[in-house]
């Protein structure tokens, strides 16, 4: 059995149609790519240039890392796709229980004096 | 578990998912990037909490150069591409294109981590120690972690394409590589989030 499993198959399985549905979904996957890129030159050109006032710069930048984070788990690492229900509860769960953390140190570390 | 694979038939097209061990592995994974989330949060926090504290040493502002965390920012990324791009490889059964795009993906992580490594010397040349100040402690802490990340990704990488370089994709080495590959992407993924909270916010001023 062990065996077997080590074994390389002389082909895929794929039909005609998986494939050019493979094809269509790494299309996405390189455009995805390219605005990813584009949202990260966003981001240093807004820090860079000082053109945009440093109030508005921030949430900015934040917000295009926040889309990013979405780009990357759901296209990338296939979040979107089915068979994902598990992978979606335990990153949501991650998320939730980071946000409490996250306010907290922030608060408890920036507020106090050291 | 069935005794025997039908290699008639080919390659399954989501061969990381055809064992139940693959299933475990992927789902397991997933338990584990979930709590990488809370760890790294933890760390994200306290850098924030900490950041103007500097106690008269250097400051974010005089410290970090937008051009290096930019060409390291590019070079994450693209290996995410490429990791990507291997795993497309992978479900059309095809060993070698996966091969080259996973070495692709190590040339460019090591590269990210050689600039790295660079950085923190320059660093420690203009005064700013790990024990210098709060800032520092953090800073490095926090990109310490990813950086240690990264490169326990490049070994881990590394030593699968050395131990499945002549296999072909199999039932048991393609759930390897789809982890490591899910792996990559959650350290770029942390890397979108360090270079916006510390490297960008520290050179706006904010």
């Amino acid at each position: 059995m062990a065996d077997d499993l080590s074994k390389p198959f002389p082909k895929s399985s794929m039909s005609e149609e998986e494939i050019m549905k493979i094809n269509k979904e790494r299309r996405i996957q390189v455009t995805s790519f390219a605005f990813m890129i584009f949202l990260t030159i966003l981001a240093f050109v807004a820090v860079a240039t000082e053109m945009i006032e440093v109030g508005f710069a921030i949430p900015f930048i934040l917000l295009l890392a926040v889309i990013q984070f979405f780009l990357q788990m759901y296209y990338f690492m296939h979040l979107k796709d089915k068979d994902h229900g598990w992978p979606n509860a335990f990153i949501i769960s991650g998320v939730v229980l980071s946000t409490p953390a996250l306010i907290a140190l922030i608060l408890l570390l920036g507020v106090t004096k050291y | 578990m069935s005794s025997s694979v039908d290699f008639s038939k080919g390659l399954p097209s989501h061969p990381e998912k055809a064992t139940l061990e693959g299933k475990n592995k992927f789902l397991g994974f997933w338990v584990f990037l979930g709590g990488e989330t809370i760890m790294f949060a933890t760390f994200f926090g306290t850098f924030l909490g900490l950041r103007e504290g500097t106690a008269g040493g250097p400051t974010a502002e005089e410290l970090f150069s937008l051009p290096l965390v930019f060409i390291m920012t590019m070079l994450l990324l693209t290996s995410s591409l490429t990791s990507v791009l291997a795993m497309f490889s992978m479900k059309k059964n095809n060993h070698k294109s996966m091969l080259v795009l996973m070495i692709v993906t190590v040339l460019l992580g090591a590269a990210f981590l050689g600039f790295e490594i660079y950085e923190f010397v320059e660093y420690v040349h203009h005064g700013l120690g790990y024990t210098t100040s709060a800032f520092a402690s953090s800073f490095y802490t926090l990109v310490g972690l990813h950086g240690a990340h990264v490169l326990f990704g490049l070994c881990w990488i590394t030593t699968l394409i050395i131990r499945y370089s002549r296999s072909g994709i199999t039932l048991t080495n393609a759930p390897k590589f789809y982890v490591a590959s899910l792996y990559w992407h959650f350290i770029d993924v942390i890397w979108v989030f360090i270079f916006t909270v510390v490297y960008l916010l520290g050179i706006g001023g904010a």
